[in-house]
């Protein structure tokens, strides 16, 4: 078996259905949305049919989502809009935004970036399994605190955060509450009012839609300031002529994903338990992450005395497309945040690999991974000096 | 992922030369932190100041095999004063080249022949 992808949680491919309702609108239908001719309006009606295929997924009112160029996006207009929405809290003593240690880049270097610049962050730290504290959050919040943000589910290890713990937390306090969902949308009902969420992130090339789309829930009432200005798309929020044929694809793609969730989500996690079981019966192998509070669609490993670039790379002659969080693998040379975050050495994160199911997986690639990897670690092990058994 | 390689390094990582532990070596070189991610271990034997046998095992990312597995087929051979001279561009020249990032990894393998090399001698001079 030749080309196996377990990478879903880096990106998935478009689904055809997904394609097929987004061609038209590049030859078809491609006036800007913004104009009031016929070619504008038809553009203009798909943009708003999105938007309620987007809303329903979390449960949410159309005019609560905007569209942006995706996950990243979302996040840095959620927490800069909040910021700077909340600059006269900047200097003070107290934090003025809660967030955790372990988040997506975008959410974390965003948290920097306004720490850099006068606001006050809080990077919670979590325990081992990636869950944040919550007796530590609700005891950094003050009078100064304006948002906290959380993501829903971790990309690297899959842990799924508490969080409607986090929401009544928030709510109770009168702070904003942000969460990057990229990667539990589609695998995790969400009810954005049961949760108390305020602001949430969604990408769409992490549920069978096109790349470079994204969207920002937003609560009715919650002011944002913008931080990209133009012509005063999407209520000035986010300036930018509409992205058509990506709405309509990311769109449909939220169509798809609630429609088949239930079942997406039964058929990943009877693979994923299989994956999980097969690979830990490699001695010195272990789970990252938690055994339970767990994306469905997640399983993270790490072994002793190999190397997770070296790993992969042998995984991808073998036809497998898996991830580590490898400092070899990185660009910054440094082991992922999110291990060394949940209490591994750098020298454990080095033995770490990712695989990632989707909706296509199979139990077929399932087995042929199971079957593959021993021998990999058994031929990187002998190689390795660490190793002496 | 391959792209970043040349053919030359993916060749010698999967196909690494003298690879493996070595009984009673005549010196061994272990370089390299585990929590940078790279670890190196070359060993030697040497007959009439020639290295007649070398070894190596790495723990690290495919551009460290490769140079650790290059590094060994280029010394094999030599005088011990030629295999000094072993630079870590001739390395890197012999793989094709390596990412400007991975560059520090042929430095680990010339690093752990040196420290091979030393140990010998130090061994030698106990005699």
């Amino acid at each position: 078996m030749k080309n196996v992808y377990m990478d879903y949680a880096a990106s998935t491919p478009v689904d055809k259905e997904v394609l097929d309702e987004m061609l038209q609108f590049f030859d078809k239908y491609y006036g800007n949305a913004s104009s009031i001719h016929s070619f504008g309006v038809d553009a203009f009606n798909a943009v708003e049919e999105a938007r309620e295929q987007v809303a329903k997924i979390i449960g949410a009112k159309n005019d609560e989502i905007i569209f942006t160029a995706g996950g990243t996006e979302s996040d840095n207009i959620a927490i800069k809009g909040a910021a700077y929405k909340n600059r006269d809290k900047k200097g003070s003593k107290d934090y003025n935004i809660i967030t955790c240690s372990i988040e997506h880049p975008a959410v974390l270097e965003t948290c920097k970036y306004l720490n850099n610049i006068g606001y006050k962050v809080k990077f919670l730290p979590v325990d081992r399994y990636g869950i944040v504290n919550l007796e530590e959050l609700e005891k950094s919040i003050s009078k100064d605190t304006f948002l906290i943000t959380v993501m829903f589910a971790n990309n690297e290890i899959g842990t799924i955060q508490p969080i409607e713990e986090i929401g009544k937390i928030a709510k109770k306090h009168n702070v904003l509450f942000h969460t990057d969902a990229v990667q539990a949308i589609g695998k995790v009902p969400i009810n954005i009012n049961n949760l108390n969420i305020d602001l949430l992130s969604i990408s769409s090339h992490k549920i069978y839609g096109p790349k470079g789309v994204g969207a920002l829930y937003i609560r009715k009432g919650v002011k944002l300031e913008t931080i990209a200005h133009g012509g005063g798309h999407e209520k000035g929020i986010r300036s930018g002529t509409y992205n058509t044929p990506g709405i309509v694809g990311l769109g449909k793609a939220c169509e798809l994903g609630f429609k088949r969730m239930d079942y997406d989500v039964l058929h990943m996690t009877k693979l994923r338990d299989i994956l999980i079981k097969k690979v830990l019966e490699i001695e010195e192998s272990y789970l990252n992450g938690h055994s339970t509070q767990r994306l469905a669609n997640n399983a993270h490993f790490r072994f002793t005395a190999i190397e997770g670039e070296s790993l992969n790379m042998m995984l991808n002659d073998a036809g497998i497309a898996a991830a580590t969080g490898s400092a070899c693998s990185s660009k910054k040379l440094q082991a992922s945040h999110v291990l060394t975050g949940i209490g591994l050495t750098p020298e454990l994160a080095h033995g770490s690999l990712r695989l990632s199911l989707g909706r296509k997986s199979t139990k077929e690639e399932v087995e042929y991974v199971c079957d593959i990897i021993p021998g990999i670690v058994k031929k990187l092990r002998d190689m390795s000096p660490l190793w002496n058994r | 992922m391959s792209d970043m390689y040349t053919e030359k390094v993916l060749d010698h990582f999967r196909n690494p030369r003298n690879m493996g532990k070595m009984e009673n070596p005549d010196g061994v070189g272990k370089v390299g932190n585990p929590q940078c991610g790279d670890v190196m271990a070359i060993y030697i034997k040497v007959k009439e100041e020639k290295i007649f046998d070398i070894k190596f095992q790495t723990f690290g990312c495919t551009a460290a095999i490769a140079s650790s597995s290059i590094a060994t087929e280029l010394v094999k051979g030599k005088t011990l004063n030629e295999a000094l001279k072993l630079t870590r561009n001739e390395i890197a020249n012999e793989l094709g080249g390596l990412p400007a990032i991975k560059m520090h990894c042929s430095l680990l393998a010339t690093d752990a022949l040196k420290a091979a090399i030393e140990d010998y001698r130090k061994k030698k001079k106990g005699d």
